[in-house]
């Protein structure tokens, strides 16, 4: 069967977001979207509202009859209704969940990565190895309150103590699920299988026990499928079936409601995939930051739970320092009253920037919390650790403490940002100088930010199991997600190695589509941008012998690349991007990559 | 006429206020629909779970976790006492035997023999849950607390650290605009709530916690300051369990501003009537604003009051700035165009045009709150 019309949704904690996708002319195509307040929390405590609310919206716009009696009409019955309705949810906090494991950096890791990968936060992970008592880890279990624990150690046929020591502790805590007081807390066991039947003696009656195949069966396999599709099973049957009005939301769907990072993620690694291309998404929010990479075919997700640009703001000053965020600022501003400000932004979330020195400030805030973001996400992403493998003395070189980072930012194909602060910035130069700045890419990469956020819906559409839909459904998510959904920044240039300040690091010839050529010198320290709308452009980059655009230092790149809302942006700034230390040359050089790149309005003196 | 939904902080001269009053687990409920509630009256109570001390007693003995249940001279579910010798080894020829005391009072959870581990629980926490409010039970949730109803006055902050305090109202501050200094605060203040004008500074707080006063409500306070009394920053808004004795109510924001007219006028009518406050604060979904309940000891129980502000803002509304470049101002609506308009900024939004001392300024919509009161 042909699908015809889509209907998707995202119930956020504040907003609830309805797009509507159709077959125009056998393409498929975002034609119209809605959103309206969630209703999860009192007065409402109904999630139902504000889905139909969102629809009613696009109702509204499109013309389209969508809902009838309280319902969404599926399947579509000539100009009524739509052929499917799907949704993702991260309201009431989204799913947040504890995981153990016996060794902190291997099954603790490998569970917290399949945790991660499924959407949910990662409230703590326990460990035998990580230093706390059993009785503080029992105090901490109580404390949190999980939606669900996820349980792992030993690899199949090892030995069992270890793991069952956790279990003995889990049990001793006698956990209580954070959504009501009347059913059992979901605890998923991943570890050795010889251990099963201990655990089923131990936590069986104090929880809803699932098991699942080992995350660790050997030490060298990771083996996350598993607890991560029964993650998603119990985030259906357990935890949003006591979230009000999911059961009827449930049941309006035609697939699982899924995790609102989990559907993201899962489009990140099918756009990774489908094009072969090392991706780097990002989606900053008021409270969290969520960052998503596949290198080397490697899918990583990590949440740093309290970076965010309004709830969780004092918290990036706090880790930042307020000396980094100043470094973005290009004027001199009164430390103890951008300390309160700040601060008054926490208490007041929804407020907007009315000046542009607002404005700009709230962006060098954005810079360092996506820093620091990525930070956490690079020391997360790691190779496994605990696995012996030959290594060449280079290698050693990159190492990290345990384990090696798969994000190598010269091989990063496509840079995506999502989020208020990037996605609704007033000018696109805005968003391209926050990602380049904090992210700083290496050699080619591309930039695009998420329009509307419309990732969520996307990604549980491209992960619809009903054999009839299944092929459609994710030419439609990867159609709209194409089409309409990203953004193109264009294309920053960023050659990297070492030579004397304000010296060339090579040349670049571009030949645009109409023919016309244009030689660009590459100095040191300098940014510069090309204006280009989307469309191809072959390159040629001649690099000095000490700098590397990709290919190795002093070996020439030919290719294509795109230019878009910005254009094409070659970034000399040397690797990591630093600023003078003297406020003077500090305001200088910032307002010179500004004025490079028109970032923000010309205020009258 | 045009109206926009604007989030404002409650000033209520008089509500029915309601609170829940509930346990962390089932337990027991001690009052009954209707009944008187004072604020220090147990209302609820029940037994927390006791601490758990886990002890690997096949290390300590130097046997098999096999052999542990054989050496135990206790059962699960045994009382045991602290010291008393709970295994022992059977040695050699009787000889060489090795035993262990209980480290404290408690019972035996349970014994691993897979692990070779005990676990032994403390007695269990007795926890009780108090009235908060001077007031009456509107409703028994059974096992789990009350809902308790109050004829009130009732004042939200916008940021709050301690949680509930009680005490009586002292107005120190003459005026919204004066500041709460260090030398008003003496020994007599102690277990009142002190209510100050625009701004506390960090001395004058630390006095009021040496002397223990229960509260202080004031317009601002410095956001960097808190890091002296929290011993960390502040990176999250969500506060409330801090030990403090005096909790701090902040009305306005972080700064020096002064506070409401409305707040300090109310807050005055009621000098020297006894409050129950609580500064904690949740800035997330499901938010949590500090509060001030006066009871005003009247019958509305079953009078219809005015429980919920209207966040609506309409041409005429007064209305506060809660963001730079006019921080703190107060107005007038004069208009509520309903085009996006661009600001300095380049964001489009939607705006007001709110008259200040009579000049006329576009503020988005989002950066004000409404400050009427009922």
């Amino acid at each position: 069967m042909k699908l015809n019309t889509i209907l998707a949704t995202d119930c956020g904690s504040t907003t609830t977001k309805a797009i509507l996708i159709e077959n125009v002319n056998g393409k498929y195509r975002l034609t119209f979207r809605g959103e309206a307040p969630t209703t999860v929390e009192a007065p409402f405590e109904d999630v139902t509202k504000g889905v139909l609310n969102a629809v009613q919206e696009i109702e509204e716009l499109s013309g389209r009859k969508l809902i009838s009696e309280d319902n969404i009409i599926t399947p579509q019955n000539s100009n009524e209704g739509v052929d499917i309705y799907v949704s993702t949810s991260s309201a009431g906090g989204g799913l947040q969940m504890m995981v153990a494991g016996v060794v902190k950096s291997m099954s603790a890791e490998s569970a917290e990565r399949a945790a991660l990968g499924a959407g949910s936060i990662v409230m703590d992970v326990l460990a035998s190895n990580d230093g706390r008592k059993p009785h503080e880890k029992i105090t901490r279990i109580r404390q949190l309150r999980p939606d669900m624990i996820l349980l792992s150690g030993g690899t199949d046929g090892g030995t069992t103590s270890h793991v069952t020591e956790l279990a003995d502790i889990l049990a001793a805590s006698n956990p209580q699920p954070r959504l009501g007081q009347d059913y059992k807390l979901p605890i998923i066991y991943a570890g050795n299988n010889k251990a099963r039947d201990t655990i089923k003696n131990t936590l069986d009656g104090i929880s809803d026990l699932d098991i699942v195949d080992n995350i660790r069966p050997i030490l060298e396999k990771e083996n996350l499928e598993p607890s991560r599709d029964k993650i998603h099973d119990l985030f259906m049957e357990h935890v949003m079936a006591q979230a009000p009005g999911y059961k009827k939301l449930m049941g309006w769907t035609d697939a699982p409601i899924m995790p609102t990072p989990g559907a993201v993620g899962s489009l990140i690694e099918m756009i990774a995939e489908r094009d072969n291309i090392s991706v780097v998404g990002v989606d900053i929010g008021g409270a969290t930051t969520d960052v998503f990479s596949v290198f080397n075919k490697k899918f990583n997700r990590t949440v740093s739970a309290n970076l965010g640009m309004s709830y969780s703001i004092c918290n990036v000053l706090a880790d930042a320092g307020l000396e980094n965020v100043l470094r973005w600022v290009p004027f001199k501003i009164e430390t103890s009253d951008l300390i309160n400000r700040i601060g008054n932004k926490m208490i007041r979330p929804t407020t907007v920037p009315q000046s542009l020195e607002e404005l700009i400030i709230e962006q060098a805030i954005a810079r360092e919390a996506l820093r620091l973001s990525f930070i956490q996400h690079k020391n997360f992403a790691t190779s496994l650790k605990g696995v012996q493998s030959d290594r060449t003395i280079s290698d050693a070189f990159e190492q990290s403490s345990s384990g090696m980072s798969l994000v190598n930012m010269m091989e990063l194909d496509l840079l995506v940002g999502s989020g208020g602060v990037l996605s609704h910035a007033p000018r696109r130069q805005q968003s391209a100088r926050m990602l380049i700045d904090s992210f700083m890419p290496e050699g080619i990469t591309q930039l695009a930010v998420d329009s509307i956020f419309m990732m969520p819906q996307l990604g549980v559409l491209a992960n619809i199991d009903k054999e009839e839909f299944k092929e459609d459904a994710k030419d439609a998510s990867l159609e709209v997600f194409e089409k309409d959904c990203l953004i193109r920044l264009g294309t920053c240039i960023a050659p990297v190695g070492e030579v004397d300040k304000s010296t060339s690091m090579g040349y670049a010839e571009l030949r645009f589509s109409d023919g016309e050529k244009q030689t660009i010198d590459l100095l040191e320290g300098v940014l510069l941008a090309i204006e280009y709308p989307y469309k191809e452009v072959k390159v040629e980059i001649f690099p000095q012998k000490s700098i590397d655009i990709g290919a190795g230092k002093g070996e020439k790149i030919a290719t294509t690349i795109f230019g878009g809302e910005v254009g094409i942006i070659f970034d000399c700034r040397n690797r990591p991007i630093s600023v003078s230390d003297d406020s003077q040359t500090r305001v200088q050089e910032l307002k010179r990559w500004s004025d490079a790149l028109n970032e923000y309005p010309k205020k009258a003196e | 006429m045009a109206t926009s939904y604007t989030p404002g902080l409650k000033v209520l001269k008089k509500t029915l206020f309601k609170t829940k009053r509930i346990l962390p687990l089932k337990g027991n409920v001690h009052v009954k629909v209707g009944q008187d509630i004072t604020p220090d009256m147990v209302v609820a109570s029940t037994n927390l779970p006791g601490n758990v001390q886990m002890v690997k007693l096949s290390n300590i003995l130097n046997i098999e976790p096999k052999d542990v249940e054989n050496a135990l001279k206790v059962r699960e579910g045994d009382s045991v006492q602290k010291g008393e010798m709970i295994a022992e080894t059977e040695g050699i020829f009787g000889f060489f035997k090795s035993s262990f005391s209980s480290p404290i009072d408690g019972i035996i959870e349970s014994v691993s023999s897979k692990t070779g581990r005990i676990i032994i629980r403390e007695k269990p926490i007795p926890v009780e849950i108090d009235g908060y409010v001077e007031g009456v039970v509107d409703e028994v949730i059974p096992e789990e607390g009350v809902v308790v109803k109050s004829s009130a006055a009732f004042i939200q902050g916008i940021f709050g650290i301690a949680g509930e305090k009680k005490g009586v109202i002292s107005m120190i501050s003459s005026s919204p605009e004066e500041e709460l200094h260090e030398d008003q605060i003496t020994s007599e203040m102690k277990g009142k709530i002190l209510v100050g004008g625009s701004f506390i500074s960090i001395q004058a707080y630390k006095k009021a916690l040496q002397y223990d006063v229960a509260g202080i409500v004031v317009g601002g306070f410095n956001y960097y300051d808190l890091k002296e009394i929290l011993g960390y920053n502040l990176g999250v808004a969500i506060t409330g369990t801090e030990k403090l004795n005096t909790a701090l109510i902040v009305t306005e924001g972080y700064g020096n501003i002064p506070m409401s007219h409305s707040t300090f006028s109310l807050l005055k009518d009621h000098d020297n009537k006894i409050a129950s406050i609580n500064g904690a604060t949740q800035i997330r979904a499901g938010v949590i604003r500090p509060e001030i309940v006066i009871p005003l000891n009247s019958q509305i129980k079953e009078e219809k009051a005015t429980n919920d502000s209207n966040y609506g803002i309409s041409v005429g509304s007064v209305v506060r700035i809660i963001r730079s470049p006019y921080f703190g101002k107060i107005g007038e609506v004069v208009s509520l165009p309903p085009e996006l308009q661009q600001m300095e900024s380049e964001t489009m939004v939607r705006v007001a045009e709110i008259k200040v001392n009579k000049e006329n300024f576009l503020i988005p919509r989002a950066n004000l709150e409404s400050v009427e009161t009922k």
